[in-house]
């Protein structure tokens, strides 16, 4: 492998901890008080910064163009989107979907990272759990919407109605409501715990009037007393342990909605885990997406080091090869099932009048990725991480494309065969949904602290208790 | 609770968790009981050392998690057989396997809201106000760089005096009355 070539690389060499000969996770020279002061003044400088404001601007006009495609489409109703018969999925499940798989790379940092005890994820576990919390958001908009009276939208909650009329409880659709609300509602809740102890910094530090009393309530009265912290300590690790079946379910429910479908394409076995592999391997692109601007722009190389990139670039790769797999299952189980309807269904995917979806999906999801990020050298290049996160972001978007339109728009009868062309208000719905997404996040990192101080003094040599201070307690 | 007045204990600081360490073992072994270690990340050590080893977390969070999950299945059970019988595709009303489904989401749903707020509620948060937050020192490092040690004045061996020449032959970086 590369490795004895770049661990020559002088600029690279500060780096490498001598002790381990893993890249480190926080830069050389940190200490308690320089990393509180680091992430903290982010947040409490009056000063924001121009760059945040130009920002700003561009994706709340994103956010705005989804307030007018959500406008128009409840005026109008769903007639306004692409769907019909025979593809009456389209951009919306398509999204959600996607988004949702987004989300998922965030909860795997925060909770089964942090069960495996991979300490280097402490420091961008905040911001991938915000990310989680605003994908969510994104992309529960989209099933309420695409029902067509969204005002109705509670009817899918069992709840004692007039009408005496009750949910379906043997739909996988339903099962989707448990499973994203369930899904929401407990990563709400873990970022929230998580920030606690930070908030009572953020109190202790803020000199504003307003700041200490908005971060003194968020803090709940937060002490740091040992005792607080051996309950938080158990806390955070059973919501860890809760969260990790919980993201591996959500997506195997989402998979449900297709694979328990008698449709060609939908009907496989194999849905459930290439669809976890896919979120993740889609959500952790997302983080990258993220964090490269991120620690550019508010200096934070020192915290969001190289080891960081090149971890979530094998994270990648291995969940880029799942997803592979799945790929080829499908090829395989089309032509061994000896189904006429599946083998169709495969040979129009790849080669019928919607066939370049499926390669742009190859290209975007295995072509590039799985052949470059191989390359420790290519890992931890920046600009190159930063193009693949996009690629891949990309490719997986038209993996939920090729699933719901190439499995639809061709189905059993050949005279019910049609196509899909989304509409502009598909796609500023779409577009729209980036807009939300980045001007929640734009508010996130200028309010609330970005990374887990807490969780980084752990990972500081400060924190390291002495041996020899310990055995001069005498027992 | 009536307002309560005078002392309420003695506030020692100390730069490395080490120290605090050394200092909350030795004053457990000489007897010490009503007394807090204040960190600004988890240290588990120092739990240890003043006799804090075992919490309800758990027991709350499972508690949380069988009632999810005896709410939902009991829910989706009697729903689909005795309040809204349907036929759908000749199933039979009682599909167990498509009740878990709701029933191991509720269950992950409840415990672990029963994990955060029970966490929250046996800490006793939310308290706004504590007569430690009237330490300028504690309010400027505890949850930034400092360890602290408070022995409490409710403790039976509470003495102002001999107390803050205890915890000076510590050693630390200062020792300061916190008043109600």
């Amino acid at each position: 492998m590369a490795t004895g070539e770049v661990k020559k690389d002088p600029k690279l060499d500060q780096w490498i901890d001598p002790a381990t000969g893993e890249y480190r996770v926080v830069a050389p020279g940190q200490t308690f008080k320089s990393i509180t002061d680091k992430i903290s003044r982010i947040v409490l400088t009056p000063h924001t910064p121009l760059g945040w404001f130009a920002m700003f601007s561009v994706a709340g006009s994103g956010a705005t163009m989804l307030l007018v495609a959500v406008t128009w489409l409840f005026l109008k109703g769903v007639g306004i989107w692409a769907i019909t018969q025979p593809v009456a999925w389209g951009f919306a499940i398509i999204n959600f979907v996607w988004w949702i798989g987004i989300g998922h790379a965030g909860t795997l940092i925060s909770a089964i990272l942090m069960l495996f005890k991979q300490q280097w994820r402490n420091s961008i576990s905040r911001f991938a759990e915000a990310m989680t919390i605003f994908a969510v958001v994104c992309a529960g908009m989209f099933p309420v919407i695409h029902v067509g009276r969204p005002w109705l939208g509670y009817w899918l909650l069992p709840y004692p109605s007039t009408m005496t009329v009750w949910p379906q409880f043997r739909s996988p659709l339903l099962w989707d409501v448990f499973a994203v609300s369930t899904y929401a509602t407990i990563s709400v809740v873990f970022w929230y715990i998580g920030m606690v102890p930070d908030f009572g910094t953020m109190r202790d530090r803020s000199e504003s009037k307003l700041g200490q009393y908005f971060y003194g309530m968020l803090s709940l009265g937060w002490r740091g007393s040992v005792r607080h912290w051996m309950r938080y300590e158990t806390a955070s690790l059973l919501l860890s342990g809760l969260a990790t079946p919980l993201v591996l379910s959500v997506h195997t429910v989402i998979s449900f909605d297709f694979a328990v479908a008698v449709l060609p394409g939908w009907h496989t076995t194999i849905f459930p885990p290439y669809f976890v592999a896919g979120a993740i391997y889609s959500g952790f692109a997302m983080v990258l997406t993220l964090a490269i601007p991120l620690r550019k722009f508010y200096h934070l190389e020192g915290l969001v080091t190289e080891r960081h990139i090149d971890n979530m670039g094998k994270v990648m790769l291995v969940t880029g090869f799942i997803v592979c797999y799945g790929y080829g299952m499908e090829v395989f189980m089309a032509w061994y099932s000896a189904s006429h309807w599946e083998a169709f269904m495969m040979w129009n995917r790849m080669f019928g009048p919607m066939g370049w979806s499926y390669w742009v999906l190859v290209t975007c999801n295995l072509l590039i990725p799985l052949t470059t990020l191989w390359s420790r050298k290519l890992r931890t290049n920046i600009s190159f991480m930063f193009a693949i996160s996009i690629v891949v972001n990309t490719g997986m978007w038209f993996e939920r494309f090729v699933i719901v339109v190439t499995s639809l728009y061709r189905d059993f009868l050949p005279s019910s065969w049609g196509t899909y062309r989304a509409t502009k208000w598909d796609y500023m719905t779409f577009v729209g949904t980036l807009g939300l997404f980045t001007t929640l996040f734009l508010l996130f990192v200028r309010f609330l602290p970005m990374i887990p101080m807490s969780e980084v003094r752990i990972l500081l040599p400060g924190a390291k208790i002495k041996p020899k201070a310990v055995a001069e307690a005498g027992d | 609770m009536p307002p309560r007045e005078g002392t309420y204990g003695l506030l020692a600081e100390f730069d490395t968790p080490g120290d605090l360490i050394r200092a909350a073992r030795q004053a457990r072994q000489d007897g010490w009981r009503r007394m807090d270690c204040y960190t600004p990340y988890p240290v588990e050590e120092a739990a240890e050392a003043i006799g804090f080893h075992r919490n309800r977390v758990p027991l709350v969070t499972l508690v949380g998690g069988l009632m999810g999950l005896a709410a939902m299945f009991s829910l989706e059970t009697w729903i689909s057989v005795l309040a809204y019988p349907l036929n759908i595709a000749g199933r039979p009303t009682y599909s167990w396997p498509a009740f878990i489904i709701p029933a191991y989401e509720w269950t992950i749903l409840w415990a672990g809201l029963s994990a955060a707020f029970g966490m929250v509620a046996l800490n006793g948060l939310p308290q706004l106000y504590h007569p430690l937050f009237n330490a300028p020192n504690f309010r400027s490092g505890a949850t930034v760089d400092k360890f602290f040690l408070c022995l409490e004045a409710l403790d039976p061996k509470f003495d102002l005096v001999e107390g803050r020449a205890y915890l000076e032959s510590f050693g630390p970086v200062s020792v300061v009355e916190v008043e109600y």
